[in-house]
């Protein structure tokens, strides 16, 4: 065996990671692990907390995207007490999520992903960041991008009263409404947010598309993976952020399923390797084969392109003409090529924004009805939003009071535990080649993870401890028994 | 003149306190005129090598956030306490403990146990756990430990300021960044935040009658908070009372009751037990049965007193 | 200390006016009880702070007692009704801890009353014994202290 290369840490994303690549005595990439080493243990710890606080304490798994989580158990919550929101809090809580999604997916286009490409791979570490972004392309969008995340992020604030860990959810409604003057003001960022979204998508084109080598990246059988795609549409199979139904597309474009809420365990499964703190989530009817693509194995990814495949269409038009756009450059409809997670992602913003202004000329939403107060006794309950990063589930089980006493989450990021490490390990294959590898080699394996936006604060809440395990090797340090004692 | 140089670095965290520091916005700009950031796992691609290789006092200060719980974090705040002469505790985990701090309500083996054999979606017949070291075909690869109770900073390092808050504010982040540029910051030890409590800066405070009584809790799960009236009066428990003012009451204005994020003022060394200290005395109750009835419609007395600040409470953690 | 030699050590935060009299009261009659009792003279049972019982826990007591006068006789006519309504959130909070209930216990004992001081003293040492040292610092270090 040869030598062993570790990134440590992974940068430019939430979270903890470390990737670890064992060469051959050629300088070849034999494997590639992508490792998450923390934990925090939310499932065992919101035991024996009331469920309303949940809200409240949930956004903690992830100080980037806590208003999915604040929403995901808002709406558990209105499960739980078998209640709806009223028309107006329904409208408010989707109209907040909107400017979560434009303002969180340009967060990681021009923070996190997108220097990658603005600034360029080999670019050296120091410039690879926002810092390196505005130098490239000018004071001006860097200006905008600011102002945009600023603008959208106050009125966050204003309606949920933080915008880093929300607190206006509650079961049936909100704890606050909107005021006519409130709704002028947020009508004029949302404007703004619109025209820098058609903006964004255009800076996409020149930086990406019309440079060669990155679209031969894009379009490359190293950051492609022909996985199943999840996502949640409405009625009209569009997609909708804040509520729908989950749908899965099989690599080909088929739908294989459509399910509620309630019935997510029918479909997703977790498995769990000794070697990272994540599980692996696979669809339950197709089986976990390992980390490899196709129809035969259930590993699937969501977020931005997943989303996009597994809809008929966008629900507004700007988005609608973008989406065309963009699978007619891919080759159809659904689309694998990793990298293009980042297109999908400015797609999503567009449509986010064009909602937003939709939600803002309803006149509903300054109205003051924005509470139904539950009567009935809690027991059960499951809510579904997709976050910025893909699906997320809350589930939770508590007793006539209302007290939890089990819980279950799974997490955006947590779905593309599986397709991450696969892209990582075939982008380290197709892009690392020793005796030397190059810092610009091993950026581009982090790339492969990138797309993803990975949280990887959501996708370890849990918590694990190892007890007594034996492994047992052949010569050839092959794994070939495992005696454990709990 | 080369610019001062900072860092950046994050334990068990969620990232809000990083987004804290991206939400200074325009500021921001300002900031980084003024300093070199050599460190900043979100944002910036320096690696372990690059921060073993500055010089002792290359970088000037440190902004630690989340708490600490594995052997990793411990190595990495070790690692950053030789090489900086000025370490902020940045936020409530590194702070007090933090939300992840509520783990210390649980042991370790309930939390592994729900999480990889009592979920309702994980399949795991073979009952398979993370380790420490694995083999997998002959790669050998390796997780952190994790410590059996959750730590604030200064549990394993020592700290030289403290940034309280879930995450901390912008206003409190410029007002200490400009302090440390113009080297004025205070006595070492300090948190950099008002010594007042928020009660006495909320905007419901003129909506307290002289004699506070609670005659029973309520939860807002089921009930609507009135959107002017002191909640602790309403019967919906707030942190108020307990708690370090400096936060803008973002929560009140929200709402919602204030759950005790910015800690206690430096005159507490218990939040959870003072606060229990205080609302307990204010049930209208004069006998013991009808104190233990109130008592009761008080859900959650740890996970709410302690909401942030269990790893610095007296007691720690449950031990069994 | 052996299992079966374990001598509890209890922290009493006893009322000067009621409580600390008549366990002077006991002693004075010359009545029998264990000596695992260290008293803390407070002036009321309603300036024991919550934050001195888990102190107390904390740094190596086994058990607490709080004594204060009857309800209605207090000298400051109200501060016993504020241990009395601190009490069971207490009792609840130590729960959540996995402290057991028999280690923090509320008295009213009176200045004239020193043979239920005794028998208070007697009884929780005894309930003590069987519930073993709390430990609390020892064990609590083994947690941080293990990797």
């Amino acid at each position: 065996m040869g030598q062993k290369i570790t990134i440590d840490p992974i940068t430019r994303l939430e979270g903890h990671g470390k990737i670890e690549i064992f060469l051959d005595d050629q300088g070849e990439v034999e494997r590639a692990f992508f490792q998450v080493p923390e934990l925090r243990g939310f499932e065992a710890f919101c035991v024996g907390r009331p469920a309303e606080e949940l809200a409240r304490i949930t956004p903690r798994i992830c100080g980037v995207c806590p208003t999915a989580h604040h929403m995901a158990s808002t709406k558990c919550l209105d499960d739980l007490y078998q209640v709806k929101p009223t028309s107006t809090a329904r409208k408010l809580r989707e109209l907040a999520y909107s400017a979560f999604f434009v303002e969180d997916h340009f967060l990681h286009f021009f923070y996190l992903g997108g220097p990658d490409f603005v600034v360029g791979p080999d670019a050296p570490a120091g410039e690879r960041n926002i810092l390196g972004v505005i130098a490239k392309v000018g004071l001006e969008i860097a200006g905008k991008v600011i102002r945009v995340r600023r603008e959208l992020r106050a009125m966050m604030q204003t309606m949920m009263g933080k915008v880093i860990h929300p607190v206006f959810g509650l079961p049936g409604g909100v704890s606050k409404g909107i005021t006519k003057e409130n709704r002028d003001e947020f009508k004029k960022s949302a404007e703004f947010a619109l025209e820098f979204a058609k903006e964004a998508l255009a800076i996409f084109d020149k930086v990406v598309l019309q440079n060669e080598r990155y679209v031969d990246l894009v379009l490359s059988e190293a950051f492609t993976h022909h996985t199943y795609s999840m996502g949640t549409v409405d009625e009209n199979n569009c997609p909708n952020f804040y509520d729908g139904c989950l749908r899965v597309v099989d690599p080909d474009g088929a739908e294989v399923a459509k399910f509620g809420p309630h019935e997510y365990t029918d479909y997703i499964a977790e498995h769990v390797e000794p070697w990272s703190f994540i599980t692996f989530p696979y669809l339950k009817k197709v089986g976990w084969q390992g980390f490899v693509d196709g129809p035969e194995s259930g590993v699937y990814r969501v977020a931005p392109l997943s989303r996009l495949n597994v809809a008929d269409r966008m629900a507004t038009p700007l988005a609608q003409e973008a989406f065309e756009k963009m699978f007619q450059v891919l080759g159809g409809k659904p689309a694998h090529q990793t990298l293009a997670f980042h297109w999908a992602r400015l797609i999503e913003a567009l449509y986010a924004a064009e909602r937003m202004i939709e939600l803002l000329d309803d006149e509903e939403i300054t109205g003051d009805d924005i509470r139904n107060l539950p009567t009935k006794t809690p027991s059960e309950g499951v809510g579904i939003v997709e976050a910025p990063r893909g699906t997320l589930i809350h589930h939770y089980k508590t007793d006539k009071n209302g007290i939890i006493t089990g819980l279950n989450l799974i997490v955006a990021t947590n779905h593309n535990a599986a397709p991450i490490a696969m892209s990582v390990e075939k982008a380290a294959r197709g892009m690392v080649h020793g005796p030397e590898v190059t810092e610009g080699m091993l950026n581009l394996v982090e790339m492969a993870f990138r797309p993803y936006d990975p949280c990887l604060a959501c996708a370890t809440h849990a918590l694990g401890k190892a007890p007594l395990v034996a492994h047992i090797h052949d010569h050839a340090g092959n794994l070939i028994r495992t005696v454990k004692r709990d | 003149m080369a610019k001062p140089k900072v860092a950046f670095y994050w334990c068990a965290s969620c990232g809000g306190c990083e987004e804290a520091v991206v939400d200074l916005n325009e500021a921001i700009l300002g900031v980084v005129e003024a300093v070199d950031i050599a460190l900043w796992p979100v944002a910036l691609d320096f690696k372990k090598k690059h921060v073993e290789s500055w010089e002792p006092g290359e970088v000037a200060v440190v902004f630690i956030n989340g708490a600490v719980r594995t052997s990793e974090q411990e190595e990495w705040v070790k690692l950053l306490r030789e090489k900086c002469p000025v370490v902020i505790a940045f936020g409530s985990c590194a702070h007090l403990g933090g939300i992840p701090g509520l783990s210390n309500s649980t042991t370790r083996e309930e939390s592994f146990k729900r999480k990889y054999f009592d979920s309702p979606s994980v399949d795991n017949a073979e009952r398979v756990l993370p380790q420490r070291k694995t083999r997998v075909n002959g790669y050998e690869l390796e997780l952190p430990e994790f410590s059996a109770t959750v730590r604030k900073l200064d549990d394993v390092i020592e700290v030289d300021y403290y940034l309280p808050g879930c995450p901390p504010v912008p206003k409190l982040i410029v007002e200490a960044v400009t302090a440390i540029l113009e080297g004025k910051l205070p006595a070492k030890g300090a948190v950099l935040a008002p010594e007042k409590c928020l009660c006495d800066e909320c905007p419901r405070k003129e909506s307290k009658p002289e004699k506070v009584t609670i005659e029973r809790f309520r939860r807002v799960a089921t009930e609507k908070p009135d959107p002017e009236k002191c909640f602790l009066v309403e019967g919906f428990v707030c942190l108020g009372p307990a708690t370090r003012s400096g936060c803008g009451e973002l929560c009140i204005r929200g709402n919602m009751p204030c759950r005790g994020c910015f800690g206690p003022t430096a005159e507490t060394r218990d939040q959870g037990a003072k606060f229990l200290s205080a609302v307990g005395s204010l049930l209208a109750a004069d006998q013991e049965e009808k104190c233990a009835e109130l008592a009761a419609t008080l859900a959650d007395p740890l996970g709410t007193f302690y909401r942030f600040s269990l790893p610095s409470s007296i007691l720690k953690q449950r031990l069994s | 200390m052996t299992e079966q030699n374990f001598e509890p050590v209890i922290v009493g935060f006893l009322c000067q006016w009621c409580s600390y009299t008549g366990a002077d009261l006991a002693g004075t009659s010359r009545l029998e009880y264990p000596p695992t009792l260290r008293t803390v003279r407070v002036m009321c049972s309603g300036r024991v702070d919550p934050t001195f019982v888990v102190t107390a826990l904390a740094d190596g007591a086994d058990g607490v007692l709080i004594a204060g006068c009857h309800p209605g006789d207090c000298h400051y006519s109200e501060g016993n009704y504020r241990a009395m309504r601190r009490y069971p959130l207490l009792m609840k909070l130590l729960d959540q801890f996995g402290i057991e209930k028999e280690r923090v216990r509320l008295e009213w004992i009176s200045a004239s009353e020193g043979d239920k001081f005794a028998r208070v003293v007697r009884e929780m040492t005894e309930q003590l014994k069987a519930l073993g040292p709390l430990n609390w610092q020892k064990r609590s270090a083994a947690l941080s202290g293990a990797a």
